[in-house]
């Protein structure tokens, strides 16, 4: 059996019965040809694009041959998708995720719009940026729970998450603020006891409410940097995102 | 909709278990019966982080309609790959929490009578 390969990591199978495949097989090839990285499309010319239908198909054998003939996708192998996706119908360009994200993952254009730019630094599993955005905009589509899974917003939805911002707000002017104070305590304790495992308990005590309100998977807060470095970060997110969002000057009469 | 038959999209969201799996598979058992041309994309989020061109491609095909997961999420995936899908006559049903018959009778409807549970979102 050949299939056509009218570019990179694309297959052309037949719509229709031509070829001897069933519709069954059709289905089950294409299913598993999805499943490593290959895009598929069925067209009822496949014939006249190269599919010779000579022998019979088993479905799994056919898709080992032809994923063997492509070089998957980088990041079909290497990386599950999970990254913001900004809905500007609601973005009110306030620059909090931009100021919240330690891991670099927004930007800001040339026009000064916030924009998700480095994708593949976003955390996996983590959609705490969307807990911090007062106007729900930001999605994560393969999130379980709406809204952040992309269903429609609720004015609900808006009223919790402001609700969140505010409690992060009243814990101590922000929440690199809270980590930081409660990182400071935990130090404090560490260095006066000398006590290993109670200041590390003391740490993760410290990060438990924060996982709990802006479901932030451990991983990612395990791998957060040094509280210096966060602070150093938040502070060139903060200045960042005020150069975005400061009026341009007056020009000089 | 318009004198063109849409284009048909699915979408296998490859990388995550959101979209039940017997769903998934009845969508695509329903299209290969019915003999229809579509085309079908491992997952339309890892396209959009790559800014693929064919979401442009796609989008720029006149009538399209979709399965895939939320409206608003497959609105913006495509928007943040540069591609604008046309407000008028792109549909888009929704795998994570419609059943498998509805989306494929929508996605085989020609007559652009048949109604996402999500209108597409604004």
């Amino acid at each position: 059996m050949s299939i056509a390969v009218p570019r990179r990591s694309h297959v052309v199978l037949p719509a229709d019965g031509t070829g001897g495949m069933s519709a069954a097989d059709r289905s089950t090839l294409t299913r598993l040809l999805l499943e490593r990285g290959l895009e598929v499309s069925l067209r009822r010319d496949a014939e006249r694009t190269g599919h010779d239908t000579g022998e019979p198909l088993d479905p799994a054998s056919a898709a080992d041959r032809i994923a063997q003939r492509f070089e998957p996708p980088v990041s079909a192998a290497a990386w599950k998708p999970w990254f913001p996706v900004i809905d500007y119908s609601r973005c009110t360009n306030c620059m909090q995720c931009l100021s919240f994200c330690l891991f670099d993952v927004y930007g800001v254009s040339a026009d000064q719009k916030i924009q998700v730019q480095n994708q593949s630094n976003c955390k996996t599993e983590c959609p705490a940026c969307s807990r911090v955005c007062p106007e729900v905009a930001i999605m994560f589509p393969k999130y379980r729970h709406g809204p952040i899974n992309g269903e429609d917003v609720k004015a609900d939805d808006v009223r919790r998450e402001a609700m969140k911002v505010d409690i992060s707000a009243l814990l101590g002017g922000d929440i690199y603020s809270m980590l930081r104070d409660r990182s400071v305590k935990a130090k404090s304790r560490f260095s006066k006891e000398r006590d290993d495992e109670r200041a590390l308990k003391e740490r993760q005590n410290c990060l438990v409410a924060l996982q709990r309100d802006l479901d932030i998977p451990a991983e990612v807060l395990a791998a957060l940097p040094t509280p210096d470095e966060i602070l150093a970060k938040a502070e060139a997110a903060r200045q960042r995102a005020q150069a975005a969002i400061q009026p341009p000057a007056e020009p000089k009469s | 909709m318009s004198g063109q038959p849409p284009r048909i999209l699915y979408c296998h969201c490859a990388f995550a278990k959101v979209v039940p799996g017997d769903v998934k598979s009845a969508v695509l058992d329903g299209l290969t019966e019915a003999g229809v041309e579509f085309d079908a994309v491992p997952d339309l989020c890892e396209m959009s982080a790559r800014s693929d061109p064919r979401l442009r491609e796609l989008a720029a095909s006149g009538p399209l309609t979709i399965a895939a997961c939320y409206p608003r999420a497959v609105k913006w995936l495509f928007a943040s790959a540069g591609a604008s899908l046309p407000e008028s006559s792109a549909r888009i049903w929704n795998m994570r929490v419609e059943p498998a018959e509805s989306v494929v009778r929508g996605l085989l409807d020609r007559s652009g009578d048949a109604t996402p549970m999500e209108a597409h979102a604004e």
